[in-house]
């Protein structure tokens, strides 16, 4: 039998490239090499109730995947480090059905028309590939708009003077906002910044059969024990109701196969590691901007530019401690943003030229808190005074934060290439990731940490503290690897051949019929999550193949 | 009666983890909490059927709703795999070695516990704390597991009648109750 379209990912990409794609009558197989925790194994079509607020399950014992020992990545800062300087995790997102959007906390914001057009907006970098996206925001629009229908998202018009237009309201008003964010905000607008509430895949109300979100606090980095977070229940659900999905769940796709500059499917190693041939008509990857091209290196795919350009997000992370309690156990982790440092004044473009740059641009800036017990523990010392610190709890209790999602610029040198050594439990080789990043990243991070510390400081903090991830070059250290979570740009799409993988609609330019649906395609990294980029990114490609 | 340690195991585990986290005015020490039982369930977790690795969802009956945690996720044959790796170790079996050999957390607890000595127990707290010190990588090791021991889910053998919850006003997990919206925003 050969399915219309092979899916390779069961994430924000592949679930939004199936949803569409059934919804206009193909069949399609969606193959995750991760576990189904998501849907009822007796009808895929319903949520299953395997998540909960368990922080030992999720944060210590890998439940959602990748288990570093079956399924490591290596690392090196660049190729003077040798072959690798880390084996292990390496920014992961979960390896499990639905990929990335489990874990998520749902902070689903969408790019600016300006993130579409840095090139000819700004002009280029030292030493990075600045480019202008083939597509830009107005023809993305309307998959912005259906994408945020299908996940839910909920959010307030007109609350950020800085937003991209919108065709339409928000399908959902913005949820509860956190006390702390509610301080944090005010202190921020006391400053002149314009903080806004986060546009979040999360439910303020019942919505598309799944409740409305209790505030557990148990959000970010956890699987939704209620289903109130849309994404990508929402599109897997509707995709397995259509009877025209089949989930493979626990396969591996260890190679895709090419005819000429046709696929005609893919090789599977299933759960007990039985081999077989999947023929398919399309196949559509959205495995991850670090997976993706390992599967397209591992078919032996020869672009040069297959594993270039990754870009995450340099995180500038500051932190104070309150003379309050700032209740950020109780919530939906992050309810405030606000985009002032992607958009820059008078004084970043002066700190730019001071430091013989053209320009700089931070990201988007989360107003969030706390931590859980366990983590906040593992953070103190030991012996006599741990009773009376974790009572006390500076972390947990009274902590608030800022993390700036800095646009990373894309470089040729920050890749993902196959490990020459290193291999998987199946004995395929593993994704390498060289990384560091570049002058334009650490004069951002530089300029806008000391002004979030000054928020934190109008909002009362005893004391704070700066740091960022990656916390330095130096890949020897374990803080050199990024933690942003946000992996883009390895498969990037253009309309040159010569410059890019894929074409502007997401198709490979070497191959009619393979198509990449996730954040591997993007051009720049924006200051803001991949996550509704990517999903009407392949919304859009979907469309486009029926 | 422990799962996988000797009983002198324990008891040194137990003095041990007593140092990391003291009794205190706000609750019980670790092994009062029940932390050495954490561990040892961890050492030992497949003892048990399923294996006692991943507590069930969606809720714990804490707060509502049905006692889901006490019903233990099956493994597959990759998590088994990937946890007997890392409990067991590779023990010179090929289909664990693909990446080399891999010291299980059973060989660093048996080798750590007999370096803090038979007569730990019965030494000075200062002198208890050098021997740790002295340790440091099997201290930092057994703090990891101390800390989720003391303030992880109690279905997995520490945080003994939530003690390590109540010591710091942490209510665990909520669901179904979760919190209302003026609880979130005035609280």
């Amino acid at each position: 039998m050969t399915v219309d379209a092979v899916i390779v990912g069961s994430g924000p990409g592949g679930a939004t490239a199936a949803d569409v794609l059934t919804a206009a009558g193909w069949t399609v197989a969606i193959v995750e090499k991760g576990r189904n925790h998501l849907l009822d194994p007796d009808d895929l079509s319903k949520p299953a109730f395997d998540y909960s607020n368990d922080e030992i399950k999720f944060h210590s014992r890998h439940f959602l995947g990748p288990d570093p020992l079956i399924e490591p990545r290596t690392f090196r800062s660049e190729e003077a480090d040798g072959d690798h300087v880390h084996v292990g995790e390496f920014n992961s997102l979960p390896t499990t059905v639905g990929g990335g959007g489990v874990h998520a906390d749902g902070k689903v914001p969408r790019f600016r028309p300006d993130d579409f057009r840095l090139h000819s907006l700004f002009g280029p970098q030292p030493d990075a590939e600045v480019a202008d996206w083939p597509v830009d925001y107005d023809e993305l629009e309307p998959y912005y708009a259906e994408v945020e229908r299908t996940i839910g998202v909920a959010g307030t018009e007109d609350s950020n003077p800085f937003a991209a237009p919108r065709s339409g309201p928000f399908p959902m008003p913005s949820g509860a906002p956190m006390f702390g964010a509610t301080r944090s905000a005010a202190a921020a607008e006391r400053l002149g910044y314009h903080p806004y509430p986060a546009p979040s895949a999360v439910n303020s109300v019942p919505y598309d059969t799944r409740p409305a979100c209790n505030n557990c606090g148990f959000c970010a980095f956890f699987g939704c024990p209620i289903h109130a977070k849309g994404d990508p229940i929402a599109m897997l659900q509707r995709a397995m109701a259509s009877g025209r999905a089949e989930l493979l769940a626990e396969t591996f796709v260890s190679r895709i196969r090419v005819e000429g500059r046709r696929a005609t499917g893919v090789d599977l190693v299933g759960p007990g590691g039985a081999e077989r041939f999947l023929a398919a008509r399309h196949v559509i990857v959205a495995a991850g901007a670090i997976e993706t091209p390992r599967l397209l290196l591992l078919s032996d795919f020869d672009h040069p530019l297959i594993g270039r350009y990754l870009m995450t997000h340099y995180q500038t992370i500051t932190a104070g401690s309150m003379p309050f309690r700032t209740y950020a156990e109780r919530g939906r982790a992050v309810t405030h943003v606000h985009d002032d440092m992607i958009v820059g004044d008078d004084a970043s473009r002066a700190a730019a030229t001071e430091a013989g740059l053209p320009w700089l641009r931070g990201g988007l800036v989360e107003h969030g808190g706390g931590g859980l017990p366990i983590m906040e523990a593992k953070h103190l010392p030991w012996g006599e005074h741990h009773p009376d610190l974790m009572a006390n709890s500076m972390i947990r209790a009274r902590l608030w934060a800022f993390i700036m999602q800095g646009e990373d610029l894309a470089y040729a040198s920050n890749r993902v290439d196959l490990d020459p050594t290193i291999k998987d439990a199946r004995g395929v080789p593993v994704a390498r990731v060289t990384y560091r990043p570049g002058r334009h990243e650490l004069v951002a991070s530089a300029h806008y940490g000391p002004r979030l510390i000054a928020i934190l400081d109008e909002m009362g903090a005893q004391w704070t503290a700066a740091t960022s991830s990656p916390g330095s070059g130096n890949a020897s250290l374990p803080d050199a690897i990024p933690e942003s979570r946000h992996n883009m740009g390895t498969v990037r799409m253009g309309a040159d051949p010569a410059t890019s993988v894929v074409d502007p609609t997401g198709r490979m330019h070497q191959f009619d019929n393979i198509v990449i649906a996730d954040s591997s395609v993007f051009v720049t990294s924006a200051g803001y999550g991949p996550t509704l980029t990517l999903a009407a990114l392949a919304a859009r490609a979907a469309h486009l193949m029926v | 009666m422990p799962v996988w340690l000797s009983d002198d195991e324990h008891r040194i585990l137990s003095a041990a983890c007593d140092r990391l986290i003291p009794p205190s005015e706000s609750g019980p020490g670790a092994s009062a909490a029940g932390v050495p039982d954490y561990i040892d369930g961890l050492l030992g977790a497949f003892s048990f059927d399923p294996p006692r690795i991943w507590a069930g969802g969606p809720t714990s009956g804490r707060h509502g709703g049905e006692r889901g945690f006490e019903q233990f996720h099956r493994l597959t044959a990759l998590d088994e795999l990937a946890w007997r790796m890392r409990i067991e170790g590779s023990l010179g079996l090929p289909e664990r070695e693909f990446n080399g050999p891999v010291i299980g957390l059973q060989q660093r607890y048996r080798e750590g516990l007999a370096a803090l000595g038979e007569d730990f127990c019965g030494l000075d707290p200062g002198d208890q704390d050098g021997r740790l010190r002295s340790l440091s990588e099997f201290t930092a090791l057994l703090y990891d597991h101390t800390c989720e021991g003391m303030y992880g889910a109690p279905e997995y053998g520490g945080n003994r009648d939530c003690s390590g919850w109540k010591a710091i006003d942490f209510d665990g997990d909520v669901q179904p109750r979760g919190w209302t919206d003026a609880e979130v925003s005035n609280p």
